[in-house]
């Protein structure tokens, strides 16, 4: 279903539609299929103007069995539309998810309009001419109802044809029976007397430019691709497969022709640490992964920070703690990706907001480390890794240039006149410390995780150097507040009260704010990228407001950062359910706020 | 880095030991078998770079290393150096390999470093056959957390955390080498700084992953391990020297021999069974006779082989990483507008 949902997503991008895209899949690779935890469901908002999230509620229900119908009923609007697979409603079917009496016989459905098709006997009659055995033609019932809602929604299905054959070029039999159900859905849905109403769904108005549809995990890769063009440097990924990060090195290991460097790793900390290696070598280092292999690589980070080498952690959030929710969005990573270390060890924290936008924040976070030698923490999350939405393509030319130099030449004398090196020779804008690689004759060095002396890096056990090193390392990741844009509010700068979101609630917060401001509310908003360290204004910002809600997927991270880094009394919306916010749940939070009646 | 420079002429001369050390004091005890160990390895660079054909440099030189006593050594070495985390180095160092595979890369660590906590990166890194010479300070004891068993010592060992005696058997780290099918293996000790020159240079000339195991005595927490094999006065009759294609024979007057029995190897008197009946030793022998001379020192009583106990030609990690880069690029380097556009574009 998660590949028909796909199709269907990227034939309304080539029309045009703005879209948002909320997958849903079970942990398990085979889940047991007609159960409820086996439902496999793929929720697609199309538009004909800017949308920013999946939706709250659907309008129609493709239901393949009855799991599937009981599992996604309470997201249909009253009155919606359901198209029901009848062949897979037998009693079985029926048991395996607890319905003791067929939904479409007890009134359950009453408020609904409901098609009921026999789809997986239509496909297998629509291949029955076919080298195909049944069991195979089958398969293809999704191609079937596909085809149904193509024809419902007017979209063409040359794309999906294409991309069929494409995909299973190796197998001619696949395609042809993938086809032949594509097209027999869509013949079903014009000849049949069935749907009264044919929707056509036209492009939304957008900026002129090139587009294509994007997931988060591959803009990631991309944006990671990026940074190594725009520093110059070769990008090197040390990552072990872990839900949901794993499609960034699929997708970066496609892409050697970059000089891009893929090892997987034996484990999540052997990943961190080859990537910390390479960035000793002079590559452009990153390591991927979700919560819990942050959480292994905690030491591998702390040794980064004490070296003061460049290296990008992506974390791909999850539900946690422990395995928690491996296929559902969270962001309950904040206050690990802040605190999660031994030592005083502060780094920057970037997150991004929207699918497209992890291409521009895997860049920042790329530029932040080279130029400051610092690990960057880089919060994506499950929603935006494999959500996908259109994106205007930048052009190439815009994008910044993040390149750094490696040092080459002594930069001091010793007592004698003579050149020495200093590693920990610090830069007075930035107290970035000089990056000098291997291969550099008369700059070798010694790195390692024992305090270092301010300046000559020798191992230092003095109290105050240790004071003094900690300070200077604080002093420099704060100093990054001065090199990001301030933060910047959407709506009046005074209104009666402000929302502060961080990462993927980017969409829900904008929906619900606009709504409520056709509603007459007076709703500021305010989203940020970089979270550690904050901008330099925000402190200014959010005084003045006497009302703040923050909505978080987390039991209220960012809130408490805000809290105690500036004194203001602002207010958690917490949701952990493995879900993105409705925007009905920030409108209501805001109202309760703002003490207005429902 | 500063330069001392009464010393300056032997610090700019690479055939000097002084070339090769660093301004650090080094910090281990006095007696420790690690100050042999470190003037092996610098006069093995001095000596290697007494021949131009090597090339060998300081700046192409990186050594690596874990946490533990043997972990410090980098800091001694003048060449660049990574002193990183308990266990982690053969992994910081494979990323370091691929991102640069014109260095020479030495990784350094003791038995805890290496076998217990950091033992599943060892054993990768030899199943991948990463070009890094790999030195395993062996001295069957956690010596920088202050004498407590480890992973190599001997069942019983009575240690501030084990009153009672370990429990444990411990690992046989040429043993365990092997069965990662490592393509370099070879023991050599603290005591005899021509064999570890000998061993090292052999290690580092080979391709791949090469693992070398010393026997390194630990004066203060474990004095004497190995006394009874390495000890001058011992070592005709406890020390096999392993020598490829040449029969496998020791003693004072060589009257001892191995074979191998049943797939065992077993040490015998050579008018016993005949000089034709050793095991001629093979270094790309089949992997089972390694693994069978190495189990020859399961007790730190039993006669002891030193030497390359494996040496195999195999694909090297980063030549193959390097190919598939080559292989990619064949059609010409990657353009990041046309990346942009790889999918299904639209224009508005």
């Amino acid at each position: 279903m998660q590949l028909t949902g796909d199709r269907f997503t990227s034939t309304s991008a080539l029309v045009g539609n703005d879209l948002a895209t909320l997958p849903e899949f079970p942990a398990e690779i085979r889940a047991p299929q007609g159960t409820l935890a086996g439902v496999s469901a793929f929720q697609v908002h199309i538009s004909d103007h800017d949308i920013h999230t999946p939706g709250d509620i659907s309008d129609v229900l493709v239901a393949m069995n009855p799991a599937a119908l009981k599992s996604q009923l309470n997201r249909l609007k009253g009155g919606g539309t359901i198209i029901l697979n009848s062949d897979a409603f037998d009693e079985r079917n029926l048991e395996k998810c607890g319905y003791e009496i067929d939904p479409r016989s007890d009134g359950t459905l009453d408020d609904f309009t409901v098609h009921e098709i026999a789809m997986t006997s239509l496909t297998v009659t629509a291949t029955a001419d076919l080298d195909v055995k049944k069991r195979d033609a089958e398969r293809s019932k999704n191609f079937f109802a596909l085809g149904v809602i193509s024809w419902m929604y007017t979209r063409p299905l040359e794309p999906t044809m294409e991309w069929v054959e494409a995909k299973f070029a190796s197998k001619p039999a696949v395609v042809a029976a993938n086809v032949a159900a594509l097209k027999a859905g869509h013949a079903y849905g014009e000849t049949t007397e069935m749907f009264a109403n044919q929707y056509v769904v036209n492009a939304a108005p957008a900026k002129p430019g090139t587009y294509t549809n994007i997931t988060g995990n591959t803009a990631t890769a991309w944006g990671m691709i990026a940074a190594g063009e725009l520093s110059g440097l070769p990008v090197f990924l040390g990552s072990y497969p872990i839900t949901p990060a794993s499609d960034i090195l699929h997708e970066l290991s496609r892409h050697k022709n970059f000089g891009v460097r893929t090892f997987q790793a034996e484990d999540e900390i052997a990943g961190a640490g080859a990537a910390l290696g390479a960035a000793f070598g002079g590559a452009l280092a990153y390591t991927t992964t979700s919560g819990p292999g942050v959480a292994l690589k905690g030491e591998t980070i702390g040794l980064a920070l004490s070296m003061e080498l460049p290296l990008v952690i992506i974390d791909v959030q999850r539900g946690g703690p422990s395995t928690g929710l491996p296929t559902k969005t969270e962001a309950s990573d904040l206050m690990m990706a802040m605190y999660g270390r031994h030592g005083e060890s502060p780094m920057p924290v970037v997150a991004a907001s929207t699918p497209s936008d992890c291409f521009f924040a895997a860049i920042e976070a790329s530029r932040l480390a080279l130029k400051y030698r610092t690990p960057v923490m880089l919060l994506t999350d499950g929603y935006l890794a494999t959500g996908a939405e259109p994106w205007r393509l930048p052009e190439v030319s815009d994008l910044p240039d993040i390149g750094v130099s490696f040092t080459t030449e002594a930069n001091s004398t010793d007592l004698e006149g003579n050149p020495v090196f200093l590693p920990f020779l610090r830069d007075q804008d930035t107290l970035s410390r000089p990056w000098a690689i291997p291969g550099t004759p008369g700059l070798e060095h010694r790195l390692g995780g024992l305090e270092k002396a301010d300046q000559t890096g020798d191992v230092s056990y003095d109290p105050n150097n240790h004071e003094l090193m900690t300070q200077l390392r604080e002093a420099k990741i704060n100093g990054i507040a001065n090199d990001i844009p301030p933060a910047e509010i959407d709506g009046t700068g005074g209104a009666d009260v402000l929302l502060v979101g961080w990462g993927s609630t980017l969409g829900s917060i904008t929906s619900a704010v606009q709504s409520m401001r056709e509603e007459g509310l007076s709703v500021d908003q305010l989203h940020l990228t970089h979270i550690h360290p904050f901008p330099s204004n925000l402190g200014d910002v959010l005084t003045k407001y006497t009302r703040i809600l923050v909505p978080e997927l987390n039991r209220g991270q960012l809130v408490k950062l805000l809290r105690a880094e500036y004194l203001v009394d602002a207010t958690p919306l917490s949701k952990v359910q493995g879900l993105p916010f409705t925007g009905q749940e920030i409108i209501s939070a805001t109202k309760a706020l703002l003490e207005v009646t429902q | 880095m500063t330069n001392d420079s009464e010393s300056n002429v032997t610090l700019l001369d690479p055939t000097k030991r002084g070339h090769w050390t660093s301004d650090q004091d080094v910090r281990w005890c006095p007696g420790c078998g690690d100050y042999g160990i470190l003037a092996a390895m610098q006069f093995m660079h001095a000596e290697l770079a007494k021949d131009p054909a090597t090339e060998i440099k300081t700046e192409d030189t990186v050594f690596i290393s874990g946490i533990g006593c043997a972990a410090r050594f980098p800091y001694y070495m003048d060449t660049y150096g990574m002193h990183t985390i308990h266990g982690r180095s053969p992994a910081i160092a494979t990323g370091l390999a691929i991102a640069r595979p014109d260095l020479n890369i030495w990784v350094v660590g003791g038995d805890g470093d290496m076998l217990s906590i950091g033992g599943n990166h060892l054993i990768h890194a030899l199943r991948r056959n990463v070009n890094l010479t790999i030195l395993l300070f062996n001295n069957q004891i956690y010596g920088l957390t202050k004498g407590q068993y480890s992973p190599t010592s001997e069942v019983g060992k009575v240690t501030k955390s084990t009153p009672s005696g370990s429990i444990d058997p411990p690992f046989n780290p040429i043993s365990l080498a092997v069965g990662a099918r490592a393509t370099f293996v070879a023991r050599t000790h603290d005591l005899d700084r021509k064999h570890m020159i000998d061993v090292f240079q052999q290690a580092n000339a080979h391709r791949g992953a090469s693992l070398v195991e010393i026997y390194q005595n630990c004066n203060v927490f474990n004095d004497g391990a190995f006394d009874a094999i390495t000890k001058r006065a011992n070592r005709a009759a406890m020390m096999i020297d392993l020598v490829d294609g040449e029969p496998v024979r020791f003693g004072a007057d060589n009257e001892k021999g191995v074979v191998i029995n049943n797939g065992r190897a077993e040490v015998v008197e050579v008018d016993d069974v005949g000089v034709d009946s050793l095991l001629v030793h093979r270094a790309d022998a089949d992997p089972s006779v390694s693994f069978a001379l190495a189990e020859l020192a399961n007790d730190r009583q039993s006669p002891t082989a030193f030497g390359v106990f494996r040496a195999v030609e195999s694909p090297e990690y980063t030549d193959a990483v390097e190919a598939q880069v080559a292989d990619a690029q064949s059609d010409g380097a990657g353009n990041l507008s046309d990346l942009l556009t790889s999918g299904a574009t639209w224009t508005v």
